[in-house]
């Protein structure tokens, strides 16, 4: 135990690391505190198919050689964010059929333009890491570790301030409205939100298991306490813990 | 002037018309039962009276200083909230969101608020439990005390007997009765329940091919009340 914190502290005086572990933390904070208003809503699978997504935006922005990625990434992401989530039960295709076909479709176009397009000469190792994490997540710059600090903020805010209108959106959508309380604008306000998290996690763990940071935390938390507050509260101080991006 | 006035209504949707010419009115203290096939359009005659939706033709209009956001609504249950990990409290509390605007927190009227219509309900006592594990009959109870908490006029009910035993079904139809009488809120329910809406309402409203609107012992001299309540044999 004591050699283990003394190779930890010695870790822990390169910043590379120290990057690695606030925004590590920083964004499993935000993604469970999200997680439990999706699970809830029945869309678990959204950070999946929202990464896939991403993946396909990548695999368009790599070939295309745009210098800064995310430009093209975070519009196309957020975009299906919103139109998976605005529909919500009324829409033809129900949620986890969109969420499904959006994912493999994105996956798929995304493989084969990379297969067809590609410069780079280690496609598979190229697919690889965007698909299972890399360790990218050790390159961080400091504008990085910034903007994912702002995001943090900026959801914990919003889940402060809207907290008891969130709950009453995702407990009743129907009773929500006719109290005259804006859901659409809500459910525009997480899934724009859960967009941004899902992009700058890919960096994290890859975009198959982003996943795991949405669903864990929050239904591990769901099964042992039994209000809405403490579900939140739980979900949010886990990821302290249990991170899965630790192992890189 | 009336609680509610709906005028020559048209309602569908996607160009598809399920309801026309429909028109009524609801004063205080009334309690209006909605009848009809499925599909007659009741639900969107629900809807559209809570303005998620608007009418294809016609208006409606709401008197004594009714808010649409006042109306208490009693939606159905969804799959969703049968596992839904909330207390009970937290769940009555979010009746009072409306009248909150966009203050983050509760105030003390408001929980006081809260509280009364828990009491009144008989669920002071769950106040802590966890929604998920009360039984049908409870969760219906919580529902209504949220409905409560958004209006001191006029409750609007979704089939709320829909999945109860017979004995919840009576307590329930009880205390919507109670609340009718007592504290004087005008109730506006779709019902399956051909037999209970009889015994229970002041006005029937049976919409469908052949539309009705009128009291009670008017709906069962009607021919069309004679054909819908035949159906239920002799227990009305």
């Amino acid at each position: 135990m004591g050699a283990l914190l003394q190779n930890l502290s010695y870790y822990y005086h390169y910043p590379f690391v120290r990057y690695a572990l606030i925004v590590g933390v920083l964004i499993a904070l935000c993604s469970s505190l999200l997680g439990v208003t999706l699970v809830l809503k029945r869309f678990s699978f959204i950070g999946d198919g929202l990464a896939h997504v991403a993946f396909g935006a990548m695999a368009i922005a790599t070939v295309l050689r745009l210098t800064n990625r995310m430009l093209l990434i975070l519009p196309v992401t957020v975009v299906c964010a919103i139109l998976l989530l605005r529909g919500g039960q009324n829409t033809k295709i129900k949620g986890d059929a969109a969420v499904a076909m959006m994912s493999v479709g994105a996956l798929a176009l995304g493989y084969l333009i990379m297969n067809l397009f590609s410069a780079s000469a280690n496609l598979t190792g190229d697919v690889c890491s965007t698909l299972f994490g890399s360790i990218s997540i050790l390159t961080l710059t400091m504008t990085e570790v910034w903007l994912c600090a702002a995001m943090s903020v900026v959801v914990v805010t919003v889940f402060l301030l809207f907290y008891h209108q969130i709950f009453a959106v995702t407990f009743d959508e129907s009773f929500a409205r006719a109290a005259s309380i804006r859901a659409s604008l809500y459910n525009l306000l997480v899934a724009i939100v859960i967009a941004v998290v899902i992009v700058l996690a890919m960096n994290l763990v890859g975009s198959l298991l982003i996943s795991a940071l949405v669903i864990f935390p929050a239904l591990s938390a769901m099964r042992v306490f039994k209000s809405f507050k403490a579900v939140i509260l739980c979900s949010a101080r886990q990821p302290g813990g249990n991170r899965p991006g630790d192992g890189k | 002037m009336a609680l509610l006035v709906c005028q020559n209504l048209t309602l569908g949707y996607e160009g598809n018309r399920v309801v026309e010419g429909l028109s009524f009115t609801v004063d205080s203290g009334d309690y209006l039962c909605v009848v009809g096939e499925n599909g007659s359009g009741k639900s969107t005659l629900m809807k559209t009276i809570l303005k998620l939706k608007a009418p294809l033709a016609g208006r409606i209009l709401t008197g004594d200083g009714l808010r649409p956001s006042e109306i208490g609504y009693l939606p159905q249950q969804t799959v969703a909230q049968k596992d839904f990990p909330a207390s009970v409290r937290e769940i009555v509390l979010s009746g009072c969101l409306s009248r909150r605007g966009l203050r983050p927190f509760y105030n003390r009227a408001e929980k006081l608020r809260a509280a009364e219509n828990m009491e009144k309900m008989g669920i002071a006592a769950l106040a802590k439990q966890c929604y998920r594990e009360l039984s049908g009959g409870q969760q219906q109870r919580v529902l209504l005390a949220r409905a409560l908490c958004a209006t001191r006029k006029m409750l609007l009910m979704d089939e709320p007997a829909a999945g109860l035993d017979p004995r919840m079904t009576v307590e329930l139809y009880a205390l919507i009765e109670q609340l009718n009488r007592e504290d004087g809120i005008t109730i506006l329910m779709i019902s399956h329940d051909v037999a209970a809406a009889v015994r229970y309402a002041s006005h029937i409203l049976h919409i469908g091919r052949h539309l009705f609107y009128g009291t009670t012992a008017a709906y069962l001299n009607s021919a069309i009340g004679r054909s819908f309540t035949a159906v239920e044999g002799s227990d009305g």
